[in-house]
């Protein structure tokens, strides 16, 4: 079910392996370090501007979380040129949109607009790199919008709750283990100096990728970027990015959530799993097939062997995107059918894998995802939005230009035996994560007695 | 990822490309007698086809509530001599995509495929409508996602919210319960419900075609009468309409929650009413723009009540509403209704100012060329204007009539639109201080 399939997805995020066609991509770096992409579509004189810093939550000092997106929200509050909110009634008085977002690995800001307003954009972007100025009240202000943000998102949702829940059960150690937008009682002390500190230490040209999508020339952008970014000083105590490494995994760890708002329960599954590296994607593009053999649809494994073979599920799903700076995870769901138990539907999950793990990947299935991925390279070429997202994702992540182009082949040359050695690799119960999301007793057992009601009459 | 500020879609104002790519758009007629509105593009190897049935969920029968929604669902579960598994396994296999929704007031398929095997997709495309089989097997797992659909919406709070919202504002109308229907109404559901909903729904003389992309126009034509000709010519009557009468005030539907989720409206304004495209910048200025509108300045960026609020221009074909939607803290939802309240009388006793209304026309004339940027959005707005009764030259004077409008345009439709006595919230959670904050005089 589509309802569902999107719940579970937004906690996992499905890989998507489509590319730019080499010809339509030109990078190149700024004498001060700031790296840039240019993919040219000049089907309509659009363009989109993404200035992405390798900065995210999972770059914050213990006891701040949640000061990345903080910042991100403040980062349209002002700086010592633009009044707060000028930057968005500026983007808008062009006729353009404008917005941002953080993630573990990344802050992104992006504006759409007409293609020449690009010089201005630029303009504005890095005036906000270095000069953010910010009044108390606008601090105060945000803080409760980014708590309101995080009730929306988190506390009214009993699915983001168990999300964040296994999270911090899957990473003992790394600050994978802690929700972007924050723990809540962190958010209520976030403040100024946690703010400035984090501005203070990644927003710089040399810690920046900028992605130039659109109507527009590689000599344009190399022009008006080196205008707007180019006299922006380099920050030299920038370094390679420093985090706490995961121990080993010794037990697998299992948690129960019930919540009265959980109607439909499920079953998740998760283990720790390689990322992509830079110049070694194989492991990774392997754990993406898996990933659409085992839950990519409905003749995926999973699907046949839960929802056809047998009626124990109403949706089966598997989850891998390599796209991250350290290691990653490779998820699978089950939401079981009426009348079977959560304790079944995981049995019948491990069993499906099981059997998958000796009957070997089926060669047709394989045939028709490797040619579904190179349909992508097609469709991809239509949406050079999310072609600008994929390269400055990657290459905040740890990845180079080279890794983004080289993907789609490395995905090609995935074979079964590749597929099987990556599942029986990652599939370790060690550094597993098993979750079962409920309501609470009683009113399961209500409800089971409500669906019973038929055959206790007679009792 | 955390977005800033997530954008809902609001009802686009039927729309269309840039000037200079208006004159792109051809108006096709097939040999037996389709029509669909094309921009040809060849660059990229591939065409996006866009279909809409008008009619809908609404045209769902007495007693069958979520017969449409649940056939709709069926399409691509099995369909000529092809189960579930092996309608997708053919659609894997030449990297075709279809999607299959519905909504109040039409089911809109929707198709991506690549140009060389562009006839086995539009093959398996007519298959799933006009030949589905609606199996036993397919019908009973399809049945069962929509009934734990259905158990889940119980306890979802933007569900409810707006359920307890359509049901004040349509009553017994269709639009007034959900079309996914009810667990009592779904359980009857049989395969003979399942065709009639089909040949209620899925005919010719409702039928809305656009493309674009990789195609000419001989070649659509040809499309289009080997995927359609073989539907019936008509479906059921289109719904009656509905007179939608909102009470002010509150509904709170308590709910054990944190925050409280809140849908609010009234009655709207018909998409060809005269007064319709003044009525979109009104709410543009309202709380239809992004960070610059009123409701979003007043709740979130001076208040920090809130993530997001927005209101939009609901011109459903049988009834139209002006709703909203805001989500706040259980002791915080109570100021954010207050200020609500007052901005939506404001707008109704003040209007908008010179200045707004210039920053209104320059963003909505400048955002209009950029929504255009893809062949699978311009073939998604190309349907919707026909859906909306608009011509292709639309296009070329859509940014003038934006232009046209003055001050006193737009405050003359904010006082007839603009009902403040009958302004309606839903709200979902355990609200603190409703009563008092919301009382006359405070």
């Amino acid at each position: 079910m589509s309802r569902i399939a999107a719940l579970i997805a937004a906690a996992c995020a499905l890989a998507a392996p489509a590319l730019a066609q080499e010809d339509q991509v030109t990078t190149f770096e700024l004498d001060n370090g700031m790296d840039v992409v240019v993919i040219e579509d000049h089907r309509v004189p659009v363009v989109v501007h993404m200035l992405w810093y390798r900065a995210g939550a999972a770059d914050e000092e213990k006891g701040s979380s949640g000061v990345a997106h903080y910042l991100e929200h403040l980062l349209f509050r002002g700086t010592e040129n633009l009044e707060p909110g000028e930057f968005s009634e500026i983007v808008a008085a062009n006729g353009g949109t404008d917005n941002a977002f953080t993630s573990y690995d990344y802050t992104a800001y992006f504006q759409r607009v007409a293609a020449d307003r690009l010089g201005l954009m630029m303009g504005m972007e890095a005036d906000r790199m270095v000069n953010l100025k910010l009044a108390q009240e606008d601090l105060d202000t945000e803080r409760e919008v980014v708590i309101e943000e995080r009730n929306m998102r988190v506390e009214n949702d009993p699915g983001s709750l168990f999300r964040e829940q296994r999270s911090a059960a899957q990473f003992i150690h790394h600050p994978y283990g802690t929700p972007v937008i924050g723990w809540r009682h962190e958010m209520e002390q976030m403040d100024l100096p946690d703010v400035r500190a984090f501005y203070d230490r990644f927003y710089a040209p040399n810690n920046a990728v900028l992605v130039v999508a659109g109507d527009v020339t590689p000599d344009e952008v190399r022009t008006l970027a080196n205008a707007n970014y180019g006299p922006l000083h380099a920050n030299p105590d920038i370094g390679p990015r420093e985090r706490v490494v995961e121990p080993e995994h010794l037990a697998e760890r299992r948690i129960i959530m019930r919540d009265a708002r959980v109607s439909q329960p499920y079953v998740m599954r998760s283990y720790i799993a390689p990322e992509r590296d830079a110049g070694d994607q194989k492991k990774a593009a392997a754990l993406t097939l898996l990933a659409e053999v085992l839950g990519g649809g409905q003749t995926s494994v999973l699907n046949r062997k839960l929802q056809f073979e047998t009626q124990n599920a109403i949706y089966t799903g598997a989850f891998y995107d390599g796209t991250s700076y350290d290691d990653t995870t490779f998820g699978m769901a089950v939401v079981p059918a009426e009348g079977v138990s959560l304790e079944e539907a995981e049995e019948a999950l491990d069993t499906a894998v099981a059997e998958f793990l000796e009957e070997g990947v089926d060669s047709e299935q394989l045939d028709r995802i490797k040619f579904q991925l190179k349909a992508q390279l097609t469709y991809a070429r239509d949406d050079v939005n999310n072609l600008a997202r994929r390269y400055g994702a990657a290459l905040t992540s740890g990845l180079t230009v080279e890794d983004v182009q080289a993907w789609p082949q490395v995905l090609q040359d995935v074979t079964e035996e590749d597929i099987l050695a990556a599942a029986r690799e990652v599939f370790d119960r060690d550094s597993s994560v098993t979750g079962y999301l409920m309501a609470p007793e009683a009113d399961a057992q209500t409800e089971q007695i409500d669906s019973n009601a038929d055959a206790e009459v007679g009792q | 990822m955390m977005m800033r500020f997530a954008l809902i879609a609001g009802i686009a104002l039927g729309a269309a490309t840039t000037a200079q790519a208006a004159t792109d758009i051809q108006t096709v007629e097939s040999e037996n007698g389709f029509t669909a509105w094309l921009a040809e593009e060849h660059s990229i190897p591939f065409v996006a086809l866009e279909l809409r049935f008008r009619g809908g969920a609404s045209l769902d029968e007495e007693g069958k509530r979520g017969a449409t929604n649940l056939m709709v669902g069926l399409l691509e579960e099995g369909s000529g001599d092809m189960d579930a598994r092996g309608f997708a396994a053919a659609a894997e296999s030449i990297a075709a995509n279809f999607s299959y929704d519905v909504g109040d007031d039409a089911v809109a398929v929707s198709a991506r495929f690549l140009t060389e095997t562009r006839d086995e997709a539009v093959d398996l495309l007519r298959q799933s409508l006009v030949e589905p089989t609606f199996s036993e097997t397919a019908l009973e797992r399809v049945r069962a996602q929509v009934l734990s659909s259905i158990r889940s919406d119980v306890t979802d709070p933007d569900t409810l919210a707006a359920e307890s919202f359509a049901k004040a504002a349509f009553g017994d109308h269709p639009y007034g319960s959900p079309y996914i229907g009810s667990l009592e109404s779904v359980a009857a559901l049989t395969r003979e419900d399942m065709q009639t909903a089909l040949h209620n729904a899925i005919a010719q003389d409702r039928v809305y075609v656009s493309a674009a992309g990789d195609i000419t126009p001989e070649e659509l034509s040809q499309l289009m009468d080997d995927l359609l000709s073989d539907l019936p010519e008509t479906g059921a009557p289109m719904p009656e309409d509905v007179d939608v009468q909102m009470q002010g005030g509150e509904t709170v539907v308590p709910f054990d929650t944190p925050q409280s989720t809140v849908v609010f409206g009234h009655e709207g304004i018909a998409r060809d009413d005269p007064d319709f495209f003044a009525a979109y910048v009104m709410n543009h200025i309202l709380g239809g723009g992004g960070f610059e509108a009123r409701l979003m300045q007043e709740v979130r960026e001076k208040r920090g009540l809130t993530y997001g609020v927005y209101s939009y221009l609901v011109p459903k074909d049988h009834g139209p509403v002006y709703m909203g939607r805001v989500a706040s803290a259980n002791d915080r939802v109570g100021e954010a209704v207050q200020v609500i309240r007052d901005e939506w009388a404001r707008m109704a006793e003040e209007g908008v100012t010179e200045e707004e209304l210039e920053r209104a026309k320059t963003y909505l004339t400048g955002a209009y060329p950029l929504r255009f940027d893809s062949n699978a959005a311009i073939a998604g707005i190309l349907v919707g204007m026909q859906l909306d009764g608009l011509d292709p030259e639309y296009v070329l004077t859509r940014n003038d009539k934006v232009e046209a409008l003055t001050v006193e345009d737009i405050n003359r439709v904010a006082k007839r639109l603009l009902k403040p006595e009958a302004l309606h919230f839903a709200i979902v959670g355990q609200p603190e201080g409703l009563q008092e904050v919301s009382a006359p005089g405070q």
